[in-house]
């Protein structure tokens, strides 16, 4: 067990390292540089800002000085918010997406995962279908589209939240922004959670279960439950990647100050720097999700763990 | 047609099964429909997507005005716009599920067929690139380059191959260990002309389910690129664009938020449902 983490935490080096290459290469790519504007600045000036960054160096040096920080824990200064590293300008926007991305997280697997239970054990009835519908629904309206629509309806007319802002730890600010993420979310679970409950409710042991006269209940808590979560862990993986671009719109639209919203200003203003470290930080986030995925599995089912 | 009397083909039956299911006509005719008015429209109507008109601005939906979605705040006909946007959407979502399932199905049957060291290889580089959080690393590109619509579509694609290359390589090697792929080989059959012959036919339900599927999630992903004003170039409009403007205006105007949503929604919508009733129908386990 304890060997197995270690290994992943060790494979995964190479994958950040593979990540930071890329972000740094296609930014450092791209026409303009960070400090082109409007006005020309005394060639001494930008020579000592491009002195101070470190531009004036070859790419390679640039390359190696920024790895070398970066095992450091170190993402650098960042270019456009200056005095400030990225390091302080990650840890003033996280707060913000822990929040409303936990919150998200958390209302999606307990509403979807009770939706998706519910319509299994009445496949077919009307019970089923009308979940089952909606949630398709959910997983075809954006985003984009549903943000505005509750704004629209909670904010404006109903005057119920407020519409967007930023009060550290007030859930009325919370709530809104959290719900828009989590709506898709929740209803990718309930479809998961439903097809996989109904695959679980037909296996033997299932019918065993109901054989020994065990009330309805407890066959799908206890014994149908453990195998219906395993689909269900593997979308954790992509499911937070999907929250992380989620929070990139929600923080647009909801006016949120959160790291998504540094980063698209970032790319704006060329910040390399910022860009490259959200990114390195959005991957090493990802890493570390397949990595408790992989958990999970050993968790859920004794075959995997003899395996690990 | 009696199954006793003729041999029902796998295709045959996998079609049957599909008009079987009353949500897989609906979602084909609605999306035909749509289909169908975003050819017709921009071409018989009188207005065009692009030209502004100063006497029209704000206009709401009505039968009698000739505009029957209304107009924006440029005055432009919101009739031919969504149709265009629908024109933009589909085809984005069409064009970029092709190059994914091309790379992934490429990626799947080398990894799955040849296997040992070279499967691993390639997997790997799907797993770490599973890792690499793609589309905030598009949104960075598309803002460095300037809005380039080649690059929209390279970017999808990109991301969207590695699920399909996953599921490829599990079901080549469950193929490859078929007593016909050992007979074809032992007629004399070269390994290309395996694949081609025996691998791939036999792929080609679950990627027609995959396809489909990804045709919504790239519509999605180009919605929001747009959405966020990286995506098509002014005049032009995607649906993800007209969403982005409505939301502007949707306390005055609703209707410019509304309409676009509605046809982005209805499309994703019925393609999710034809993509689940496509997996009903070529899963043989059914029946």
């Amino acid at each position: 067990m304890l060997r197995f983490v270690l290994r992943r935490l060790l494979s995964a080096l190479p994958t950040l390292l593979v990540i930071a290459t890329l972000a740094f290469v296609l930014l450092h790519l791209t026409p303009g540089g960070p400090f082109d504007s409007d006005r020309v600045l005394v060639p001494q000036i930008q020579h000592s800002i491009e002195a101070r960054f470190h531009l004036d160096e070859p790419l390679w040096r640039q390359y190696l000085r920024y790895l070398g920080d970066l095992a450091h824990g170190d993402l650098g200064p960042s270019f456009q918010y200056r005095n400030t590293s990225v390091n302080e300008l990650i840890a003033q926007g996280m707060p913000v997406d822990l929040a409303i991305g936990g919150t998200a997280m958390l209302l999606a697997l307990l509403l979807g995962g009770s939706i998706g239970l519910l319509a299994a054990t009445r496949a077919g009835s009307w019970r089923d279908r009308l979940p089952m519908s909606l949630a398709m629904l959910g997983i075809s309206v954006p985003l984009f589209v549903t943000a505005p629509l509750l704004i629209l309806v909670f904010a404006i007319q109903l005057q119920w939240l407020p519409a967007g802002d930023w009060v550290s730890g007030s859930w009325r600010h919370l709530l809104l922004p959290s719900v828009a993420l989590a709506l898709p979310f929740t209803a990718y679970i309930a479809r998961i959670v439903r097809s996989a409950a109904i695959e679980a409710l037909a296996s033997p042991f299932i019918r065993a279960a109901r054989a020994k006269g065990l009330p309805a209940r407890s066959i799908v808590l206890r014994h149908a439950l453990k195998p219906t979560l395993m689909p269900l862990v593997s979308f954790l993986g992509p499911a937070l990647a999907g929250v992380l671009t989620g929070s990139i719109v929600i923080e647009q639209v909801f006016g949120l100050p959160g790291i998504g919203r540094y980063f698209v200003t970032g790319a704006l203003n060329r910040d390399y720097t910022l860009v490259t470290g959200i990114t390195v930080l959005y991957g090493a986030l990802i890493i570390a999700m397949n990595l408790l995925v992989d958990l999970c599995y050993g968790w859920l089912d004794p075959r995997v763990r003899a395996r690990q | 047609m009696n199954p006793l009397t003729r041999g029902e083909g796998p295709w045959q039956r996998s079609w049957r099964r599909f008009q079987a299911q009353r949500s897989a006509r609906w979602a084909l005719g609605l999306l035909g429909l749509i289909v169908a008015l975003c050819l017709l429209v921009p071409a018989l109507s009188p207005h065009d997507y692009a030209t502004p008109s100063w006497t029209h601005i704000f206009r709401r939906p009505s039968w009698r005005d000739g505009a029957w979605f209304g107009t924006d705040g440029l005055g432009r006909d919101l009739l031919v716009r969504v149709m265009w946007g629908c024109r933009i959407s589909l085809l984005v979502g069409i064009a970029a599920s092709l190059v994914s399932v091309l790379i992934g199905v490429a990626w799947g049957t080398a990894a799955g067929y040849i296997g040992g060291r070279t499967d691993g290889l390639l997997m790997r580089t799907v797993d770490v690139l599973y890792s690499v959080p793609f589309i905030p690393l598009v949104i960075v590109l598309e803002v460095l380059f300037g809005r380039n619509f080649l690059l929209v579509f390279v970017a999808i694609g990109a991301v969207s191959w590695l699920d399909i290359a996953r599921i490829v390589r599990g079901q080549t090697m469950a193929i490859r260990s078929h007593s016909y792929i050992e007979a074809a080989l032992a007629l004399g059959l070269r390994t290309p002309a395996v694949i081609w012959r025996h691998v791939i036919p036999n792929l080609l339900g679950l990627v027609i389910v995959y396809a489909t599927l990804t045709v919504p999630s790239v519509i999605l992903f180009e919605a929001l690129l747009s959405f966020l004003g990286l995506g098509v170039q002014a005049p032009l409009a995607s649906l993800g664009s007209l969403v982005a403007d409505g939301a502007n205006e949707m306390q005055a105007n609703p209707y410019l938020l509304v309409i676009p949503a509605a046809f982005l929604a209805t499309i994703i919508l019925c393609l999710n449902y034809l993509g689940d009733a496509l997996r009903d129908a070529l899963d043989p386990r059914h029946d």
